[in-house]
């Protein structure tokens, strides 16, 4: 197992693990509530996160290990297309200000931890709560799997092979986030976040010298896009419809998921979010920035065997090998703080969705917590089995369909913050078509996340999820209009 | 009437054919992605004028 290892990026990166590792126990300590045996303090960190402390954890969570690895490795596959995930991280912001302090709101006036519990609150509907909260454990597991697929890419640059270094990190995470809940994540996004701005500031800083400036980054990723036929650093025409939809579809998805609202809700305020609202986007130009790093792969003439390493791959090239290490164990890192949110977000739907309503009502607050600590510990399980059995390509298209599925959720969970025209079954009838249609339309399209339609001026390509959204919405409307017009058509008649 | 500059960077970058170009050329950067990379402060700071100017209950 430790044939190619180099002995400077390996102590490296060991000793930042142990670092992390360290901190994720204390943090049981950190900030320390009076009892740990609380959804709210163990799911939520107390809800008394403040503008920097979100920051760092929603910044770490919402930028992936996965981001870091799988944005520079469709742009150094495909070019400008890939870079989709910029206007994306974008135009997120504007909606998150402008939304999720309404959300954060009625989420702590009623006590809510969860999507489902604000749906339930909304509409008094048990279905429907349901529903939003098995969408959100659904997307979120293989999202989690996700997480292991940039880990092992990290780990095996270090040179390190099989799977029991993956599976030992892993049981590390589990075992902290166990004993300290949020606080685990939110603490190490501390450490995760500045090694990953001091990588990215680094690799812009340095490469572009070594590869003779981003004008020649530029032209050999062209030329090496030209000679192979395919992509390219502009977008084609074809390509313009599925660049924008998959920007707007991804924006509307992303705070659905049951990790970026946890950050929020964990958050001490409507104003602590718009602050962030302002501050987040600095995580989005270093993105921007990394995603670049897939054009700096062809300026280096990488020869890869896998399009996902490239990132480690010209940190392996470029740069000495401690330093190399401090990168692999950045993005490692990076894996575990959204994993570590994603299993607590997953868990507190379980609990206050399922356990609390189906299985346990008379469940006392401490026993919420110690059935959400064991959930959260068996989704990480069930993450690491499906990565270490299953192909990983099965992992990737459940996470693509897990962003259709979640951008269901959307009228059901932001509608009722604004309005109450809606009742709960039209909500649950468009979800249920939205869902349904969408995951059919990207199956027949051979899980492609475009579909062709064809407004009458030629067929272009869309993101399914918006396409799924809009079914979801019509239907929705629809039924609406059809069970209020209903009691009224029936009085006017017998009043006739 | 000031929380529409909220729209702005949606329209900014959901028309892409209009940034779907080489010319003109920043620090090497082609427009394509400078532009982009370019509404990222512009948007903290619409975000932030907004901030400003909304009055917080909470």
């Amino acid at each position: 197992m430790l044939t190619d290892v180099d002995n400077a990026a390996f102590a490296v990166f060991i000793a930042l693990f142990v670092l992390v590792t360290g901190m994720g126990f204390v943090a049981s300590r950190w900030r320390k509530p009076e009892t740990l045996a609380h959804l709210d303090e163990w799911g939520l960190g107390g809800r008394k996160f403040g503008t920097w402390i979100t920051w760092f954890l929603v910044g770490g969570d919402f930028y992936t290990a996965y981001t870091v690895i799988a944005v520079p490795a469709l742009v150094y596959a495909v070019g400008a297309y890939g870079f989709f995930a910029l206007p994306y991280t974008i135009i997120v912001y504007p909606f998150v200000f402008a939304v999720m302090p309404v959300l954060w709101k009625i989420a702590r006036d009623r006590g809510h931890v969860t999507a489902g519990d604000v749906v339930r609150g909304s509409y008094g509907s048990r279905g429907l709560e349901l529903a939003v909260a098995a969408t959100g454990v659904l997307a979120t597991m293989p999202y989690i799997a996700l997480q292991l697929i940039g880990m092992e890419v990290a780990i095996k640059a270090l040179g390190l092979h099989g799977e029991v270094p993956l599976v030992l990190a892993f049981l590390v995470l589990a075992l902290y986030t166990y004993s300290s809940g949020l606080r685990a994540p939110a603490l190490i996004a501390f450490v995760k976040d500045i090694m990953i701005y001091i990588v990215v500031i680094a690799a812009i800083a340095i490469v572009p010298s070594k590869l003779g400036g981003y004008g020649a980054i530029f032209t050999a990723a062209d030329a090496a896009f030209v000679a192979k036929g395919s992509g390219g650093v502009l977008l084609s025409p074809a390509q313009i419809f599925p660049y924008a939809s998959l920007a707007l579809g991804s924006a509307l998805a992303a705070f659905m998921y049951p990790h970026t609202l946890t950050g929020i809700f964990a958050s001490s305020g409507g104003n602590t979010i718009r602050k962030n609202a302002v501050l987040l986007p600095a995580y989005t130009l270093l993105l921007g920035l990394l995603a670049l790093l897939g054009y700096m792969g062809h300026a280096a003439g990488l020869k890869l065997a896998s399009n996902n390493d490239v990132v480690p791959a010209l940190f392996k090239t470029l740069f000495p090998s401690w330093f190399a290490g401090f990168a692999f164990a950045a993005i490692a890192i990076g894996a575990l703080v959204p994993a570590a949110v994603m299993s607590i977000g997953a868990a507190n739907l379980f609990t206050r969705n399922f356990w609390k309503v189906w299985i346990d009502p008379a469940v006392t607050p401490a026993g919420e917590a110690k059935v959400a600590k064991i959930t959260s510990m068996l989704v990480k399980v069930g993450a690491l089995l499906a990565i270490l059995l299953m192909p990983t390509q099965f992992a990737l298209d459940l996470q693509l369909l897990g962003g259709l599925w979640i951008l269901q959720t959307l009228p059901a969970l932001v509608f009722g913050l604004y309005f109450n025209w809606f009742s709960s079954a039209p909500l649950l009838i468009g979800w249920a078509c939205g869902l349904a249609g969408g995951s059919w339309l990207a199956w027949s399209d051979g899980l492609k996340p475009l579909h062709s339609i064809d407004f009458g001026a030629g067929p272009v390509a869309i993101y399914t999820g918006l396409l799924a959204l809009a079914l979801n919405i019509v239907v929705a409307v629809a039924v609406n209009l059809l069970l209020k017009g209903l009691p009224q058509a029936r009085l006017s008649r017998e009043a006739a | 009437m000031i929380r529409l500059l909220l729209l702005l960077p949606f329209i900014g970058l959901i028309i892409v054919s209009f940034y779907n170009v080489r010319e003109p050329y920043l620090f090497g950067f082609p427009f394509f992605y400078w532009y982009q990379l370019a509404w990222v402060p512009l948007t903290s700071l619409l975000t932030f004028i907004v901030y400003r100017s909304v009055r917080h209950a909470d």
